[in-house]
């Protein structure tokens, strides 16, 4: 059914998100629009552990990355939003480099420590450097403007961020279709036989890296002129948990399945209310529970494959596998 | 010259808490190559454990507690937190041991989460200083002051090495161990109950954490749910630094990590001493990444 449907129930889904603001009160708005932020991040973290099955537990650093630039070239710098994006583009690239060269050679377990390690190392400059303002952070953040119209308002911000949720998904789609995308998920699968077949490892790996990076910067440039103040808080281990959860919840892998997975870790904390305290726990048993009943996620990717028989992926993998070797130069 | 000697004991006490920490990654690394996210968390757990067995006795903080009081008190803890190490391998891990790794990892993390939050439901979320304080007496050597206290942990820490040293030498679990990181198949086909080994490292490794995390919540006189995070991770580089995998390497690494972060922030300064950790380990990880001491294992890492 949603299969078949599947190009309609898109368009009517983007078309709910167009309206919803209008039916929604200043709480839900707010909520709906964290959604949207954890769509980005999710979909960028997708890129490096979903496709690339790399573990990546330092991604809140690119989110800090975008956030920092953005926040410190509009306030010390009175440069506008948009000219500081292409600056926070770069910085993402470059940061997602530093963090990935040395990790290449790394299997999945240190490689997730080092991660970590860099999630952490950028907290604690953030947290001691004097441009960044320190422990308190960057507050009097500007407001951005399109052709003299202030985007200022809740709705403002929600369609502002729900445009880069709907470019980053639709990023991430085409890029998992593309020969970069079969690439990335044979390396998941198997990395030394990608090496094989002439996939150039290294650079596909930083690759995926560094996209994950940019979308994560973006989605951190958007977050600082909404907030108008951020601090080293937002950058914790706690939040990149939080993004790997939304990630694992929905299916590693699968672009609807994040969506689903961004959209239930923030609004079940909203439904349970006064449940506080046990809101980590749950999560922490849920991220046991999925991987030991259920280590596909709630919407596995299998279905998103263009293909007619959702059984063949392995068939999808091998066209990958055939195709590689004589291409791989361009890579 | 006072100012270094003196650098020197407080990084050996810390140190010691790394050792024994890095040790339980080391162990479960060794055995089933799992990073245990979770492992900084049962020290936690043993300090809160700790904490309030040690309220129950000493009733308000007072300090007329007899030495064997406390003994017991620490090897109560430890057989304790021994059974929840065992109770997560268990839970967590084992239906897991032959999926891919990365469900593994993230098993880990649930599981450290898990354990945070239990610690901050029961105990709460704010900082717990402990019954118990150090006497402060001691000695005094080239302007140094020493405690007894200091040198007392760092005897009990080594003692502890030196129990585990020998259990894993002279034992028949502790050959079972060996033998299963060389081969886990072959160990069940020579009638080894693999699982139950695998148990057993869990539980030596809470164990020693437990003991941890108890003499540093005596030593530092404050306890906190989150305290296992920054600290697991240290250890793991303490792990990383002598060889993981490799027991002796542990120890010495776990020492030489204390001791280099104690000069660290001396010099400095303490808000960048958790950078220096973390760009050793980064560092031995893309240069050196068989530690100090593990020069055997290269193709698995």
């Amino acid at each position: 059914m949603i299969r078949k449907y599947k190009k309609q129930s898109l368009l009517l889904l983007t078309l709910i998100m167009f309206i919803l603001p209008f039916f929604l009160n200043i709480y839900w708005l707010d909520v709906f629009t964290f959604v949207l932020f954890y769509v980005v991040l999710a979909q960028g973290l997708n890129i490096v552990v979903g496709y690339t099955g790399l573990l990546d537990l330092g991604y809140a650093a690119f989110f800090a990355v975008g956030a920092y630039t953005t926040a410190i070239l509009m306030t010390t710098f009175q440069w506008s939003f948009w000219s500081t994006l292409p600056v926070a583009f770069l910085l993402a690239i470059i940061s997602g480099i530093i963090i990935g060269t040395p990790t290449l050679r790394l299997r999945s377990d240190y490689l997730a420590i080092v991660t970590l390690g860099f999630g952490e190392i950028v907290r604690i400059v953030v947290t001691n450097l004097n441009i960044t303002g320190s422990a308190s952070g960057i507050y009097g953040i500007p407001r951005p403007s399109i052709g003299g119209y202030v985007i200022s308002t809740q709705k403002d911000f929600y369609y502002l961020i729900l445009i880069f949720a709907i470019l980053s998904v639709l990023i991430v789609y085409r890029l998992g279709h593309s020969r970069i995308g079969r690439a990335w998920i044979y390396i998941r699968e198997d990395e030394d036989a990608a090496e094989a077949m002439g996939i150039n490892r290294i650079r596909l790996k930083l690759l995926s890296y560094a996209s994950g990076a940019v979308i994560g910067s973006f989605a951190g440039s958007v977050f600082a002129v909404k907030m108008t103040a951020i601090a080293p808080l937002s950058f914790s281990f706690l939040q990149s948990v939080m993004i790997l959860l939304a990630v694992v919840l929905g299916g590693l892998g699968s672009i609807s399945g994040v969506v689903v997975g961004a959209a239930l870790v923030i609004i079940l904390p909203e439904l349970l209310r006064g449940a506080d305290d046990w809101r980590y726990l749950i999560f922490g048993v849920a991220l046991v529970a999925m991987m030991v009943f259920r280590p596909q996620g709630i919407w596995p990717p299998q279905y998103e494959t263009e293909d007619e028989d959702p059984n063949d992926e392995t068939e999808d993998l091998d066209g990958s596998n055939t195709k590689a070797p004589e291409e791989s130069p361009s890579l | 010259m006072g100012i270094f000697l003196q650098i020197l004991i407080d990084g050996l006490v810390i140190g010691a808490f790394y050792s024994l920490i890095a040790l339980g990654y080391t162990m479960v690394y060794g055995i089933i190559k799992l990073l245990n996210f979770a492992h900084g968390d049962l020290y936690m757990i043993g300090a809160f454990i700790g904490f309030t067995l040690l309220s129950f006795i000493t009733g308000d903080g007072g300090l007329n507690t007899s030495v064997l009081g406390i003994g017991m008190i620490f090897v109560i803890t430890m057989i304790l937190v021994g059974f929840v190490g065992m109770g997560v391998e268990r839970i967590a891990y084992r239906p897991l041991l032959l999926a891919p790794r990365l469900s593994i990892l993230i098993t880990a993390l649930g599981v450290s989460l898990s354990l945070q939050y239990t610690s901050m439901n029961v105990w709460g979320a704010s900082y717990k200083v402990y019954p118990i304080s150090l006497p402060k007496n001691g000695f005094e050597i080239i302007g140094a002051h020493i405690s007894y206290s200091q040198i007392g942990m760092i005897l009990l820490s080594a003692l502890l090495m030196l129990g585990l040293r020998l259990f894993i030498d002279k034992t028949i679990y502790g050959k079972a161990m060996r033998a299963i990181a060389l081969d886990q198949t072959a160990c069940s086909l020579m009638g080894i109950n693999v699982y139950r080994i695998i148990s057993l490292t869990f539980f030596i490794g809470a164990f020693l954490a437990a003991g941890a995390g108890i003499m540093s919540g005596i030593y530092y006189g404050t306890v906190n749910f989150m305290m296992g995070f920054i600290i697991g991770l240290k250890a793991f580089t303490a792990a990383v630094l002598g060889g993981i995998g490799n027991i002796t390497g542990a120890m010495l690494g776990g020492f030489v990590l204390g001791i280099l972060e104690a000069y660290g922030t001396f010099y400095l300064g303490g808000s960048w001493k958790d950078v220096l950790a973390f760009g050793i380990l980064i560092l031995f990880l893309v240069f050196k990444p068989t530690g100090i001491l593990g020069a055997k294992e290269m193709e698995r890492m």
